[in-house]
């Protein structure tokens, strides 16, 4: 195992679009360990895109169950993902491994459904919403060259959203 | 180390003021840091860090032509700071009520009570001219369980005030 290094802004590779896994060998479990021993010795980081390592093919790692009190599927390996539906939107406050030093507001869909392939080659068919479905689109997003920073929207756009008020009688 | 000068405009709004005073500064060899512009009530405002070139001293000189020709008010500060000091916000308040005085001042004083740190605030004025809606939104950190600030703003339900706190979790991937 071992730790590899980060690309971070502004470093183009980082635009680069990802190419699906067609190996599904030894090879590409080792590279998965490295890349969550490297998710690991950031920050408290959520998830990690090979490309964020130099490694421009479609894996990413999730894994949103050291947060408490949120719903999710553990730590998920995810091959060749595809979002296969979208439902719902919401802002929330993101950073990234590879733009240190900067968090923006950024809207997701709340809720996905998505089909990828584990590291053996085998189908893997999800639902997952709020923060693991924002962290598998945000890490998704990194395997078509994006970045959080391509999706920030203005702090004043909060004022938009709508939600139920729990405190007080609510006079509007 | 960097010596920044926070500079803020103030004057009525028309296209092209920022792009107008940022080329003064950069012909007079002035770097940005962090900055914010808003449109308040019909003006533009703009606070933002400079540094280098003739900035603090010559600034004024600088500045003058671009402030008569858009109508600008200028004033400039030293300042202690430096880039990179963020801090992530980990709770969001939002405050809706019938407007009348008081409201950021009953607020803000029941979460600085528990030791909030207000980082990001703004607010608004929405709704029907004879029915005017305050609205808040506030991001900040706080140490406080999100029960506790619950807590600290409770009594203000009374006063016709909906205090909503939310923890932001702030994803790093």
């Amino acid at each position: 195992m071992a730790i590899l290094d980060v690309l971070t802004l502004p470093d183009p590779r980082l635009r680069q679009v990802s190419h699906p896994v067609t190996r599904f060998d030894d090879e590409l479990r080792a590279f998965v360990d490295d890349l969550d021993e490297t998710r690991r010795a950031g920050p408290a980081a959520v998830g990690i895109a090979a490309p964020q390592v130099g490694r421009f093919q479609r894996v990413v790692i999730v894994d949103v169950s050291a947060k408490k009190g949120i719903a999710s599927h553990g730590f998920l390996v995810l091959v060749n993902p595809e979002i296969t539906h979208w439902d719902g939107f919401e802002i929330g406050r993101e950073g990234c491994l590879s733009v240190p030093d900067y968090t923006g507001n950024v809207i997701r869909a709340t809720r996905i459904r998505l089909i990828a392939r584990d590291p053996l080659g085998g189908p893997l068919q999800l639902e997952m919403e709020a923060f693991e479905a924002r962290a598998v689109q945000h890490e998704i997003d990194h395997l078509d060259g994006l970045l959080f920073v391509d999706r920030v929207v203005s702090r004043r756009t909060d004022l938009f959203r709508r939600k139920v008020y729990q405190t007080g009688p609510g006079p509007v | 180390m960097t010596e920044w000068s926070m500079l803020t405009l103030v004057g009525g709004d028309r296209p092209g003021i920022v792009a107008k005073v940022t080329d003064a500064l950069y012909k007079a060899g002035c770097s940005l840091g962090e900055a914010s512009m808003i449109r308040l009530g019909g003006n533009f405002t703009i606070m933002m860090m400079v540094s280098g070139g003739a900035c603090p001293r010559d600034l004024d000189g600088v500045l003058a032509p671009v402030a008569a020709e858009l109508g600008l008010r200028v004033h400039l500060d030293s300042v202690d700071g430096g880039l990179h000091r963020h801090l992530t916000p980990n709770v969001q308040v939002r405050v809706v009520g019938a407007d009348r005085a008081g409201i950021v001042a009953q607020v803000t004083g029941a979460l600085a009570a528990v030791g909030f740190n207000i980082l990001e605030l703004e607010s608004d004025v929405a709704g029907d001219p004879r029915r005017p809606v305050y609205i808040m939104s506030i991001q900040g950190y706080s140490d406080a369980t999100i029960e506790a600030l619950e807590q600290a703003v409770a009594g203000l339900g009374a006063a016709g005030i909906a205090v909503d706190v939310a923890p932001v979790e702030t994803l790093i991937g």
